[in-house]
């Protein structure tokens, strides 16, 4: 049996890889930096904003989708790594303007002063004026980049590690996941965990050393960055699923204990999905908070996350451009509609202000997805392609399950 | 502030009617001489007589102390904000310019005495214990003079409350050192803060740096420089105000120094550019103190030199040992009791903060028991109940009325909320935990969006009626408030309704039976399906019953769901499923942790939260299961 | 002769109830052994402690030459072991083809960076053909599992085992559901397989055990009550007792 090429396997790598390129290029083109200029700047920074989300939603898929576990903390890692390049930012771009100001003094300021003054400008809001050891490195931007991808694995892999050994399954592990969220989100908003409180990080969108470039071209430079991640790691997991790996994950999905008895380590499997999407899911966020100018606790409230899994669900999981669609296509039209732009629907006697209205639809929307479309967006291409659903009659049957399957199972 | 005892005195007597007194004009007039100058050593004899004659005198008394008595035309007159009076006869005095009399501290204290003397011995009750709450907040020495050369109290209520002030006054300003080492160790162990207060001046220390033992003072301790409590910069510190060395040159003023002697981008011999070391700046701040133009400054070693020939202590203002020796015993027995009370307030805070949790998450456990679904939704249930309270609370203005309103009406609410929610949905996701959970938050985002719709974003008040108001106080340090025993009673009656319905009724019988195995019940005849939806119902209407006890204490938004969700799937993980004991002692141990990791740093809440939800993360490896696991083969499924 | 796999007096007890009471229990390297006995005589806890799905309260198990102890090693370490296990009811992964679920069980090593730069090669492929010709199953490898009959699930996940060649096979009532056809084919496959390997079929049905004709075993609350040919058990007045006679 020959083995075609990894594209040939998987032509819908190929189409998402064309529609992102070709989207990429049609927004350079449209962009006041680089083209015609019929995009403003902030509409190509929403939508670069987006391709980071979709990469999340990627991630999201990987472990949901495939794995079979409901993370509702993937933001987390999105926010750390947020947090991680977004210190680099703040510090040297504090340093650059500290520096400037210091050397209007007649002396010449010396090291400590230079790192006192930069402290005293980030941490004054929160009451301090000194630099707390987590930013020992963020002067660095090698080491902060490093720490992008380091920091949320390594918590990926100290709580996956506790959590999958213990056997924590199911509805449990997404309430723990949820509830490590909430732990970290809770941590950081305390003014002395290091990272200014609830004031967050801001002014990320000015990056040291580009000053002279401005924001138009930045803009859609951060859009090149954000499609080739997305094109990249989209390549990676689509690689990561299409194997024997591939086959093994879903396998955990679908019966763990069956595949601990074909001797494969399971928890082994569910860490390392696990730990690499928290990574993508970082480098993604690492990629979007320049993008967005400001990130604080708040982005990493359980709430977050679980929007990320809305989107997966809607696009439809299990399938990693149903993913992408979701994320891309859900979150543009939130902003739309949250943004107070859509035309207000005039119901007779009513008028939907969909400010007000646009959670209501979401929510219902969702619910109907869950209901009626279970596999999402993407079940359409499923149906264009012609891929039937096998008749699957739900798992085994039998006395531990209840009468109600059985009857399922006739259906 | 005797000031105040003054003022409250001056209300008093001018408020008598105003009548002639002979024997007052009497006193009056032998002494006139001495009112008019008086001096401390003989103004005792006349200040009693002038007590001695009644409400006019002790009027004219609180008004001399008060320095509102004035002398015009030989008369003495009592002068207020809008007028005079005739101090003997209360008579309104008008057209006189009084000269004011300005007795001495020395004089006050003896009028005070009197004073409170007089009162202390008023034959009206009330008067007395005026007296003596006034003498408990700003007790002086002479107060503790006539309390004890006052006559018997006969009220054993008002006795006790005067020995108990008497024995303060004593440990504060007894002249004899025993008689406060007795009084104070006769009070050892109370926690009150007035004891508490009256030891800590006792206790007051001030630090002292000399080279050798300071004579003749009380020396609480002495110091060793750099340890915890005591910094060698402190020590500098305390040298450098005490003249002992000179004192310390800090970067800013170093840099300052220097750019004021910038000579042709020079400084002291140094380049200015070089001066980005710090090793430069000290050259050239030597070179210029040689040159004598700036001030010199300790040097390292020169500090040094001071700190090692020179001992720190810590020395009581108060001169006797015995005394605070004798407090400082007291007061670590007072401290230990007090920390035995703190514990005592802290459980009591854990455990309604416990049946907090455990109303908000047994709803939620029921649920998750009988169907192993989570119901994200279920904090908008709770949500939807405290607006329902806040809803009856709008129609019936009647506040206690309201509220034995809202909690049927609550529960009816979300009852049928739940069995909707249900029907439509749940129903149709049985056997997929993961999409329920999914489609339930789809939801509760929904209903928290229609709830700020409907009721706008600002909090709504739900008040709760007069007789919850304030707090059941045990004492200065234990307190808990009605609210909260409210809140506590009725998790208790859930509890033993719960187990009520789950023990004694064919309802509780049957949702046992679909818990332990589903298929055998359907084959018993009972319909899991109408099961189900009865327990979802009954949980959620549980839900709303929390939201009004909730909402009486708590913010009512739409976001009030948000804040108790995820704690309630802590206690409900923590607890154990499928069992109301493991919801208890989840609730239990989450309200307790709590509250003690929130009592190691009261300030700091979101840090306690952060601690406790990393406790649950681990306590969950070693309990996966929860405290309570449900048992047998049903739970390997 | 000595044991592939040995049990000594094992005890497990789940809140208060014996499910295995001091089992002792050993097969040899190539043997086929039927494990009989009634509901709750804890035939079922006996395979959960040999695959490590449970732990034993008190007691040993030792597989293999170098007699290792199984009581330290997690169900996948077991598994690896050599040690093979068939449930009653056919649990295959529905969602993937047949092709994809024979892939997974060939022997290969079975760590996760191991799978993921795992590539099929021509060996693998005839390797997957040949045992989906020999399940009966060649028509049907890019099926998706799901989509098989009942009788094909049970040969597919048979199909599986063999895939991972295990030392030793546990067989959860593999007659169950069954055709009289399939029935027949399954036993003389039984047969075969032990001819090369350990062989435990734990079974209710009684014809079934004995067109398998091997050394019976009979457990009864927890303990073994009797070993030999069927029909020496079948003799035994408390076999008949306990499990015949009623």
């Amino acid at each position: 049996m020959t083995r075609q090429p990894f594209i040939l396997r998987n032509p819908s790598v190929l189409v998402v890889l064309a529609l992102l390129a070709a989207f990429t290029l049609a927004v350079t083109l449209m962009s006041t930096a680089y083209g015609s200029g019929a995009l403003p700047t902030s509409t190509v920074k929403v939508l670069g904003k987006t391709l980071c989300l979709a990469l999340a939603a990627v991630a999201m898929d990987l472990v949901w989708g495939y794995l079979g576990i409901l993370s509702l903390g993937q933001m987390a890692f999105f926010a750390l790594g947020g947090y991680m390049i977004g210190q680099w930012l703040m510090y040297a771009r504090t340093e650059a303007i500290v520096a400037a100001s210091l050397s209007g003094n007649p002396i010449p300021p010396t090291v400590q002063e230079l790192r006192e003054a930069v402290a005293n400008q980030i941490f004054g809001v929160v009451g301090s004026a000194d630099l707390p050891l987590v930013w020992t490195l963020a002067h660095s931007l090698t080491a902060q980049l490093v720490l992008v991808v380091a920091v949320p694995g390594l918590l990926a892999l100290v709580f996956g590690w506790l959590a999958f050994r213990s056997r924590v399954n199911g509805v449990y592990l997404s309430i723990l996941t949820q509830a490590m969220t909430l732990a970290l989100a809770l941590w950081l908003f305390q003014n002395d965990s290091g990272f200014r409180g609830n004031n967050g990080l801001s002014g990320l969108q000015n990056i040291p050393g580009l000053d002279g470039v401005g924001q138009a071209r930045l803009s859609v430079w951060f859009l090149w960055a954000s499609a080739a991640a997305l094109a990249l790691f989209y390549v990676l997991a689509a690689w990561v699923v299409g194997g024997k790996f591939g086959s093994v994950i879903r396998a955990i999905r679908d019966d763990e204990t069956r595949v601990r008895f074909l001797g494969y380590p399971v928890e082994g499997f569910k860490l390392a999905v696990f730990t690499l999407a928290a990574m993508i899911t970082a480098i993604a966020g690492a990629l979007y908070y320049p993008q967005a100018g400001i990130i604080n606790p708040a982005e990493l409230m359980p709430i977050a996350s679980i929007y990320l899994a809305v989107w997966v669900a809607i696009g439809g999981r299990g399938r990693l451009y149903g993913a992408m669609i979701g994320a891309i296509v859900v979150s543009l039209l939130s902003s739309w509609f949250t943004g107070g732009r859509a035309p207000d629907l005039n119901l007779p006697g009513y008028a939907v202000k969909w400010v007000d209205w646009w959670q209501v639809a979401l929510g219902l929307s969702f619910v109907l997805v869950t209901l009626f479309a279970p596999k999402g967006i993407a079940g359409i291409f499923d149906r264009l392609a012609g891929i039937l659903p096998p008749r699957r009659h739900g798992r085994d049957l039998g006395p531990d399950q209840g009468a109600l399957q059985e009857q399922e199972a006739k259906a | 502030m005797t000031c105040r005892l003054i003022a409250l005195l001056l209300n008093l007597f001018l408020a008598l009617p105003a009548a002639a007194n002979p024997a007052l004009e009497a006193v009056i007039a032998d002494n006139l001489d001495q009112i008019e100058r008086p001096s401390r050593r003989t103004v005792e004899p006349v200040v009693a007589r002038i007590a001695a004659t009644g409400p006019e005198g002790m009027a004219l008394l609180s008004a001399w102390a008060g320095r509102s008595l004035g002398l015009a035309d030989g008369r003495l007159v009592i002068v207020t904000g809008d007028g005079a009076t005739d101090a003997v006869t209360g008579q309104a005095v008008t057209g006189a310019d009084p000269k004011m009399l300005r007795p001495n501290a020395g004089v006050r204290g003896v009028i005070e005495s009197a004073l409170v003397a007089g009162e202390i011995a008023s034959p009206d009750r009330a008067r007395r214990a005026a007296a003596l709450a006034s003498i408990a907040r700003d007790g002086t020495a002479e107060h503790l003079a006539a309390l004890r050369a006052a006559a018997p109290e006969p009220d054993p209520a008002l006795a006790a409350r005067r020995a108990r002030i008497e024995k303060l006054l004593t440990i504060r300003f007894d002249a004899d050192p025993a008689a406060r080492v007795t009084a104070i160790q006769d009070m050892a162990g109370d926690v009150g803060l007035d004891f508490r207060a009256a030891l800590n001046p006792l206790l007051a220390t001030r630090r002292v740096a000399s080279a050798d033992e300071p004579q003749g003072a009380n020396i609480a301790r002495e110091l060793r420089v750099g340890s915890d409590d005591f910094p060698r910069e402190a020590a500098i510190a305390l040298l450098t105000a005490q003249g002992l060395v000179q004192p310390r040159l800090t970067a800013a003023d170093q840099r300052n120094a220097l750019a004021a002697h910038i000579v042709d981008g020079r400084v002291g011999g140094v380049s200015v550019a070089e001066l980005s070391d710090p090793q430069a700046r000290d050259r050239a701040y030597e070179a210029l103190e040689g040159a004598g133009t700036v001030p010199p400054a300790a040097t390292e070693a020169e500090t040094e030199a001071a700190l090692a020939g020179i001992r720190f202590f810590d020395v009581y203002a108060e001169p006797e040992a015995a005394v605070t020796d004798a407090a400082r015993a007291a007061q670590r027995g007072a401290e230990w009791r007090l920390g035995a009370m703190k514990g005592i307030d802290l459980g009591l805070d854990a455990l309604s903060l416990a049946s907090i949790y455990f109303l908000a998450a047994i709803g939620l456990a029921i649920t998750f028991g009988v169907m192993r679904v989570i119901n994200m939704a279920h904090g908008e249930f709770i949500m939807m109940g405290a607006y329902t309270g806040y809803v009856a609370q709008t129609l019936i203005a009647d506040r206690t009325l309201s509220l034995v309103a809202a909690l049927p009406l609550a529960f009816a609410v979300t009852f049928a909320a739940g069995v909707v929610l249900y029907r439509l949905v749940i129903r149709h996701l049985a056997h997929r935990p993961l999409e329920t959970l999914l489609a339930t938050f789809g939801v509760s985002i929904a209903l928290q969006q229609l709830a700020k719709n409907i009721f706008g974003t600002q909090a709504r008040p739900l008040t709760a009626p007069a007789w919850l108001e304030g707090a059941i106080t045990v004492n200065d340090v234990v307190s808990i408030s009605t609210i909260r025993v409210a809140i506590f009673v009725l998790a208790l009656l859930f509890l033993g309704l719960f187990l009520f319905i789950m023990k004694r009724t064919r309802l509780g019988l049957e949702v046992r039976a679909v818990t332990q195995n589903p298929g055998m019940a359907a084959s018993m005849g009972i319909n899991p399906d109408r099961i189900a939806m009865m327990t979802f119902g009954l949980g959620s209407g549980i839900a709303g019953i929390a939201g009004v006890a909730i909402g009486l204490f708590a913010q009512v938004t739409s976001e009030l769901g948000q804040q108790y969700i995820v704690q309630s799937f802590m206690t409900v993980v923590v607890g154990g499923v499928g069992n109301i004991w493991g919801t208890l002692a989840g609730a239990g141990l989450i309200g307790v942790l709590s509250k003690v990791i929130e009592s190691f740093n009261p300030s700091n809440t979101l840090a306690a939260q952060t601690f406790m939800i990393l406790f649950i993360v681990i306590f969950i490896q070693f309990r996966p299961r929860g405290i309570i696991p449900q048992r047998g083969r049903a739970a390997e499924a | 002769m000595t044991a592939l796999l040995e049990v000594d007096g094992i005890s497990v007890s789940f809140d208060g109830f014996r499910a295995i009471n001091n089992l002792s229990f050993s097969i040899g390297a190539a043997e086929l052994r039927a494990v009989i006995g009634p509901n709750g005589a804890g035939k079922t806890t006996f395979m959960d402690i040999v695959t490590g799905k449970t732990r034993p309260d008190s007691g040993d198990v030792k597989f293999g030459e170098s007699s290792k102890s199984l009581l330290r090693m997690n169900e996948a370490q077991i598994a690896r072991a050599g040690i093979g296990r068939k449930f009653q009811r056919p649990t295959v992964f529905e969602d993937q083809s047949v092709a994809a679920n024979l892939t997974m069980a060939l022997k290969a090593s079975r760590g996760p960076f191991a799978v993921l730069f795992w590539k099929p090669s021509a060996a693998s492929a005839a390797r997957v053909a040949e045992l989906a010709a020999e399940v009966g199953l060649a028509e049907h490898t890019h099926r998706k599992a799901g989509e098989l009959s009942h009788g094909q699930k049970q040969w597919l996940e048979i199909g599986m085992l063999l895939a991972s060649a295990p030392r030793l096979l546990l067989v959860d009532e593999p007659a169950a559901g069954m055709t009289l056809a399939e029935r027949e084919q399954t036993t003389a496959l039984l047969v075969r397989l032990a001819q090369t390997r350990a062989v435990v079929v734990v079974e209710h049905d009684m014809d079934f055990v004995r067109r398998l004709d091997c050394k019976v075993t009979v457990l009864h609350q927890g303990s073994v009550l009797a070993e030999g040919s069927l029909d020496h058990v079948t003799r035994n007045p408390d076999v008949i007792e306990v499990y015949l006679g009623r």
